[in-house]
């Protein structure tokens, strides 16, 4: 075992022993030899994190208004998109990936969509029903009428749940996209697949699982910062 | 659609069922997998959740920790584990889908506890019941619906990650799928890979349908209705 040595690092990955020095954990070597894959990969991942959380979020906000606006919506919109967010990642790839083709990464991006559709309503949803009765009373007593009650008044006070939800959905996405590499469109999933693959190649698996990690936590923290500026008001009213 | 009919033709072929490695060889395998996977979590989960929630104190440490696991992907997980000295085999799927069990074991214990009227507490105090019997014949009975819930969540999701370990090799439902696409498409594995989809996908369904039927006989009837599963927010339970 040699935790994080930097001794002789193979830069022929093929030939790496699954163990001892010649298969270190982390090997800057690799890192620096293949600084162009790690990067087309990073960038991969993040385009489809980006895509489908965006994708999700469209969808999910009229769906959570919906479900706000006619209460006996409610229970199908939450019980339709809990069953698909019980659905194994893996199955509903299988289940899309022969119907759009196993060639592009649509079918990830769908079965993406899907997963973190769940939690952007339930949390947007959450974040519209904990709007005070009387600030809607007062909104209507000032003569907002639905939608403009809803644009000025209440999704602006259900940012917080809603930046909550884009938050969870953004992480889980991104630890989600690397089950995309059983076909190859996983992003960082196709380097700690790849390297399991290449006789083990320990460099490459953590290499990739450590980015894939920084990044839902740089997403996350980014989402943070978005949240706060956009939600001034709480930050007063903790103080 | 015709996929579908292509999935329904695999499954309705016995042998695919019977073969050595066929459905019912992996069903064993993916249920085997699973039942000591969410045996372990509880193992770890329970005993710290209930033990947190008793003192009443680590909430934002429930938090963090059911957070940075959303973080990690199932995938990383299971290709770094088997070229630690767990070895490679059944050993490490189990561990690294125990260790997606464990956050919603603990924040839900943690919240079971919590959640108990500090006046029901104080009663119990003021009869002269000590830590133990408190924690006991108080806390521990109210909590059972959160713990039930726990389990529920729990289950789902290793039931559903169980199909990843096909990944690295290590048996389960996922086997059929990753097969059907290692035939690949022009050469007729897209039965193979929709038929292992859908039983993937009705696995889950049928275990959340069960516990939840579980969940309500072990909740005692003045509770029900009044409990509020938190699926998504298991991964920020109420502090």
């Amino acid at each position: 075992m040699s935790f994080l040595s930097r001794a002789p690092a193979p830069a022929w990955h093929l030939a790496a022993p699954a163990d001892g020095p010649g298969n270190p954990w982390f090997s800057w070597q690799y890192v620096h030899n293949n600084a162009g894959e790690l990067v087309s990969k990073l960038q991969e991942h993040v385009g489809l994190t980006a895509r489908a959380v965006i994708i999700a979020f469209i969808v999910a906000l009229p769906l959570a208004v919906a479900a706000y606006w006619i209460k006996s919506l409610t229970g199908p919109i939450l019980a339709l998109s809990g069953v698909l967010y019980t659905i194994p990642s893996l199955a509903l790839l299988a289940l899309v990936a022969p119907a759009v083709g196993t060639t592009s990464d649509t079918s990830v991006l769908i079965a993406l969509v899907l997963y973190a559709l769940l939690v952007l309503v339930r949390n947007a949803l959450a974040g519209l029903t904990q709007v005070p009765g009387e600030v809607k009373d007062a909104a209507a007593g000032m003569g907002y009428g639905r939608f403009g009650r809803l644009w000025r008044i209440e999704l602006p006070l259900a940012l917080p749940g809603i930046m909550t939800g884009l938050r969870l959905a953004t992480v889980s996405t991104v630890a989600l996209v690397t089950v995309g590499s059983l076909i190859g469109k996983g992003g960082l999933g196709d380097l700690i697949l790849g390297g399991f693959r290449n006789n083990f190649y320990r460099a490459e698996i953590l290499t990739g699982a450590v980015l894939c990690v920084a990044l839902a936590l740089v997403l996350d923290l980014v989402l943070a910062g978005i949240g706060r500026l956009l939600t001034p008001w709480t930050k007063v009213r903790r103080a | 659609m015709n996929y579908f009919e292509q999935g329904r033709v695999w499954l309705d072929d016995p042998l695919n069922w019977t073969n050595p490695g066929g459905l019912l060889d992996r069903l064993g395998e993916h249920l085997l997998i699973s039942f000591w996977a969410v045996l372990l979590g509880c193992a770890v989960g329970w005993p710290i959740g209930i033990w947190l929630g008793h003192r009443g104190r680590g909430g934002n440490a429930v938090i963090t920790v059911a957070n940075l696991t959303l973080a990690i992907p199932t995938l990383a997980l299971l290709t770094i584990l088997p070229l630690t000295p767990l070895g490679f085999g059944k050993p490490p799927v189990i561990v690294a889908l125990a260790v997606f069990a464990v956050p919603p074991l603990l924040a839900n214990a943690y919240t079971g506890l919590r959640q108990i009227d500090p006046e029901t507490r104080e009663a119990a105090k003021g009869m002269g019941l000590s830590g133990g019997q408190l924690l006991r014949q108080v806390e521990l009975p109210l909590s059972v619906p959160y713990l039930a819930a726990g389990l529920r969540t729990a289950a789902v999701q290793v039931v559903a990650t169980a199909a990843l370990a096909a990944f690295v090799n290590g048996g389960g439902l996922g086997e059929i799928i990753s097969a059907g696409f290692g035939i690949g498409m022009s050469n007729g594995g897209g039965g193979q890979i929709v038929g292992g989809g859908i039983v993937v996908a009705v696995l889950a369904l049928l275990v959340e349908a069960l516990l939840a039927v579980v969940q309500r006989l072990v909740t005692p009837r003045p509770l029900r209705g009044t409990f509020r599963r938190n699926r998504p927010s298991a991964a920020v339970p109420a502090a």
